[in-house]
């Protein structure tokens, strides 16, 4: 699924980093410490947080994440979106909790193991 | 004339929540006396109406007090914010009161105790002092700075609440002035072991929250007295003041 599969789907705001919307997710990682998210936080995740500082876009980088969405109705600074669309991460909004969102997500079948996304009862 | 000053710059009073009833403005000079320290700084969460009592008292005792308060920001990172003068930490305190939301739970968070420097007390603060602000660090830093009073990132060595700890890293575009350890690490080990923050002045002090702990690191500074400008001049090294830790 790419990004802008998930914009679609799951009816999320892009605000940031739209020259990204074609990277691919491969899973999802939920944290808001971004000491521990720099550290553990897989490629290619879709990253559910509610922080909005700049740091975000450079943890994104460095993990090398598909996408960052901003949850719980927060918003990122002004810089964070300079900096976003630099180096071209999108920046996704959702109004509600990550927990909600995380849901849908592993439901359409994001970070789930193969054999347990393949097998269909 | 340069002299040797031993300052203990976060010190939390019984108006902090999470702080022993103890910290009084009279009892925190008391002890930092016994301490031998020679400067201090009252520092609660969110909040600078223990300061005018603690300059009193300061004054009455013979040690010198810098207004002070540990600001959290929206990013749930606490900033250090030292001042000259109380009308600043005042102002400080107004634009952080505007921008503070929740009331305070006693039986959950703690007692938030508005005192003299005669151990009365005068009342307790109904705000959720222990609350996050929803000011960016780059709010808060401007504004201290337009109040020329000085940055301090708390306690960067740990874990929780602090700018390593949230951000993961120190943004370059913030104009801190200096980053504080805690007593858990030297400042030495602390500079060679912390990413990212050689490139600052750093203090360590005690973020006392119980009498005894004050005073339990402490920074020393060389200054010709114990006032902000000096420290100002003593984090960057000028005209020989400095820190000798």
């Amino acid at each position: 699924m790419m990004v802008k599969d998930l914009v679609d789907k799951f009816g999320l705001a892009v605000t940031a980093g739209e020259s990204g919307l074609d990277r691919e997710v491969s899973s999802g990682y939920c944290g808001d410490l971004l000491s521990e998210v720099m550290g553990n936080a897989p490629a290619g995740c879709a990253w559910m947080t509610v922080q909005g500082h700049q740091n975000i876009v450079a943890v994104a980088v460095l993990r090398e994440m598909a996408a960052i969405i901003i949850t719980g109705g927060q918003t990122p600074d002004d810089e964070t979106i300079k900096k976003a669309d630099q180096e071209g991460i999108p920046i996704l909004l959702w109004s509600n909790s990550s927990f909600t969102l995380a849901g849908r997500l592993f439901s359409a079948g994001i970070g789930k193991p193969a054999t347990e996304s393949s097998s269909k009862r | 004339m340069l002299k040797k000053f031993r300052a203990d710059l976060h010190i939390h009073s019984c108006l902090s929540p999470c702080s022993d009833w103890d910290m009084s403005p009279k009892k925190i000079v008391e002890r930092s006396l016994e301490q031998r320290l020679d400067l201090i700084a009252i520092c609660d969460h969110n909040t600078a109406e223990n300061v005018a009592a603690t300059l009193r008292e300061g004054a009455r005792q013979g040690i010198a007090v810098l207004p002070g308060m540990e600001v959290c920001s929206k990013e749930e990172v606490h900033l250090v914010t030292l001042f000259k003068k109380i009308e600043a930490a005042l102002k400080m305190q107004e634009y952080v009161y505007a921008h503070l939301p929740g009331e305070n739970q006693p039986d959950v968070f703690g007692h938030q105790v508005v005192a003299d420097e005669h151990d009365q007390v005068l009342c307790e603060n109904p705000r959720l002092l222990i609350g996050a602000t929803r000011l960016s660090l780059v709010d808060i830093v401007k504004k201290v700075h337009h109040l020329d009073g000085i940055c301090i990132s708390s306690h960067v060595d740990r874990p929780s609440f602090s700018l390593v700890g949230q951000l993961g890293f120190i943004p370059e575009d913030l104009n801190l002035d200096a980053v504080e350890v805690s007593y858990r690490v030297s400042i030495d080990k602390a500079l060679t072991e912390i990413a990212g923050i050689k490139d600052y002045p750093c203090v360590t002090a005690s973020d006392a929250h119980f009498l005894e702990d004050i005073g339990k690191v402490w920074t020393e500074f060389i200054l010709t007295a114990p006032t902000l400008d000096e420290i100002r001049l003593a984090l960057t090294g000028i005209k020989g003041r400095r820190i000798a830790n």
